[in-house]
């Protein structure tokens, strides 16, 4: 029994483990929040898009001493903004602009560190992500954006919920669609940069697409996969945290496959829309 | 004195309407009535634009020149006096939605921006349920409907909007002869009910048979009116530019390629 409690108990007898804590639960919990619209609308592809976008900015700003979120921040926001005026004039397909826009952004960023000389260990946390090693101002800097996302969901969420469904209705409703979907891009780019520390450019969407996609199996409205999705993503953070901690391997690669793990659960076992059930060998 | 206005004679007045995507036009001078409590319906072939022609009636599309007049009145979104129910195919039935949720959005445009709908929107949403026979159903997911009680939800939310005139889009497409005929009875009591209703749709003979009124496109109007003055073969020929028999015996009236 003490057993049990030592090996619960352990990881968090350090700051460092707790700081991670709390920004993987957090990260997590938002990016589901915001991959509910990500899925729904099929943008996995964006959400992908941003984080590589944002490394960009990562690297000016490393380039240039300043704030590497900050540049982060403003690079995956300039890709939304060009994706979304792009695909709204239709002349190049949406998909094909978001192809070309982040790699363009990516590939200054590839260019960019290649002309530091200093190693650059640091831009590389932000590849492959090292949550271990946030400061309480990054987590701080997290809670405070994370807030704000959920709170502009919560106060639009009748708004978003109709453009989402249906745009051309919405639109002739005299809902400002093209401000909503400019607004859901802009969230989208922001979690994917509070994300960056976490899991790292690779795995951002990851979080985005897996806890929301997992919570889409268990539920039958919005707002309930919103919910079911961040506790999803924490869960999964949690868990995985205790596998970095104990097996002595990646957090952010821990965090996504624990996530990927609870997918595979509901996949199977989901009462309504699981495969066992579909399959018929799971009755009612 | 008494300063109220006369009921305005036409439910909709399009006047020499052109418009299209990008530069191409994909409707040109188009002119044409309905009367209020009109049961209407808007025909012609594939690629004719009467998609188009709706979605410039509902203020999405704008017209490069002429008016779209509603009851008398220029019409921007939001105003509520416009009811759409879009293509089925149009409409994401995955969503994670019930059938309440939907008839319930028919209120959000006049809610306008964060306003929550009121008990009494939700009471409007029912009822609009009730109004095509869906209220039982109305903890469903949409994902769960049949075509039928499909088409039922999105004008269900075309009610809820309390709009008098109603514009759907191929409300019979995918149907099977007994839905499409439980649909046209209810457009029937709906249109009696005084509202207008502006349906498009490929089914010639059930325009020629049920409905009031007829608008007969090809990016331009052939011809519209009563549904038997306009359905000649040679405005119908005109209109889809191959051999279309048209059958009448007694009142029945039926036309085929």
């Amino acid at each position: 029994m003490e057993a049990i409690i030592d090996f619960l108990q352990e990881p968090w007898t350090y700051e460092f483990m707790c700081r991670a804590l709390i920004s993987a639960v957090v990260v997590s919990a938002v990016a589901a929040v915001v991959g509910t619209f990500v899925i729904l609308k099929g943008m996995a592809f964006v959400g992908d898009a941003l984080p590589h976008a944002s490394f960009g900015g990562v690297a000016i700003a490393f380039a240039l001493g300043a704030n590497l979120y900050l540049g982060g921040a403003v690079a995956a926001l300039v890709t939304a903004l060009l994706i979304g005026l792009i695909g709204r004039r239709g002349t190049v397909r949406y998909d094909t602009a978001i192809g070309i826009l982040f790699v363009g952004a990516f590939a200054t960023g590839i260019l960019v560190v290649s002309t530091q000389d200093s190693y650059t260990a640091d831009l590389f946390a932000f590849v492959f992500g090292n949550v271990l090693s946030v400061s309480w101002n990054d987590v701080w800097l997290t809670i405070a954006l994370g807030a704000l996302i959920v709170l502009l969901v919560a106060i639009f969420y009748k708004e978003l919920l109709f453009t989402a469904y249906d745009p051309t209705m919405a639109a002739a409703s005299g809902l400002p669609v093209d401000a909503l979907q400019f607004g859901l891009l802009a969230s989208l780019a922001i979690t994917t940069v509070i994300a960056l520390q976490t899991v790292g450019i690779v795995l951002v969407v990851a979080l985005l697409v897996t806890p929301a996609a997992t919570a889409q199996l268990l539920t039958r409205s919005l707002w309930s996969m919103m919910l079911l999705g961040a506790a999803v993503g924490a869960l999964a953070s949690v868990i995985g945290l205790y596998v970095a901690w104990h097996a002595d391997v990646s957090a952010s690669a821990s965090i996504v496959l624990t996530a990927t793990a609870l997918f595979a659960l509901a996949f199977v076992f989901s009462p309504q829309k699981g495969a066992l059930r579909q399959s018929g060998l799971m009755r009612r | 004195m008494s300063t109220r206005l006369a009921p305005p004679k036409w439910a909709l007045d399009v006047r020499d309407v052109a418009t299209g995507y990008g530069s191409h036009a994909a409707l040109e001078g188009v002119t044409f009535n309905i009367e209020p409590g009109c049961l209407a319906g808007l025909v012609g072939p594939n690629g004719s634009g009467k998609s188009t022609l709706l979605k410039s009636v509902l203020g999405i599309l704008k017209p490069w020149r002429g008016d779209v007049l509603i009851f008398g009145e220029h019409w921007r979104p939001g105003r509520g006096a416009v009811g759409y129910t879009p293509q089925s195919e149009a409409v994401d039935w995955s969503f994670p939605v019930t059938v309440f949720d939907v008839a319930l959005m028919g209120r959000y445009g006049r809610l306008g921006l964060i306003r929550r709908p009121s008990r009494q929107d939700r009471e409007i949403a029912f009822a609009a349920l009730e109004r095509v026979r869906m209220a039982d159903l109305a903890k469903r997911l949409i994902g769960e409907l049949s075509g039928g009680q499909q088409r039922r939800v999105l004008i269900a939310r075309a009610l809820a909007q309390q709009a008098d005139l109603l514009l759907l889009d191929e409300p019979f497409a995918g149907l099977d002869a007994t839905a499409q005929h439980d649909l046209i009875e209810l457009f029937k009591q709906l249109s009696r009910e005084g509202k207008t209703l502006f349906v498009a749709t490929h089914d010639l003979s059930c325009v020629a048979e049920d409905f009031d009124h007829a608008v007969l496109l090809n990016r331009h109007v052939i011809a519209f009116g009563r549904p038997a003055d306009v359905f000649t073969e040679e405005n119908l020929n005109a209109a889809f530019a191959r051999h279309l028999m048209v059958l009448r015996a007694g009142d029945h009236t039926f036309i085929s390629s």
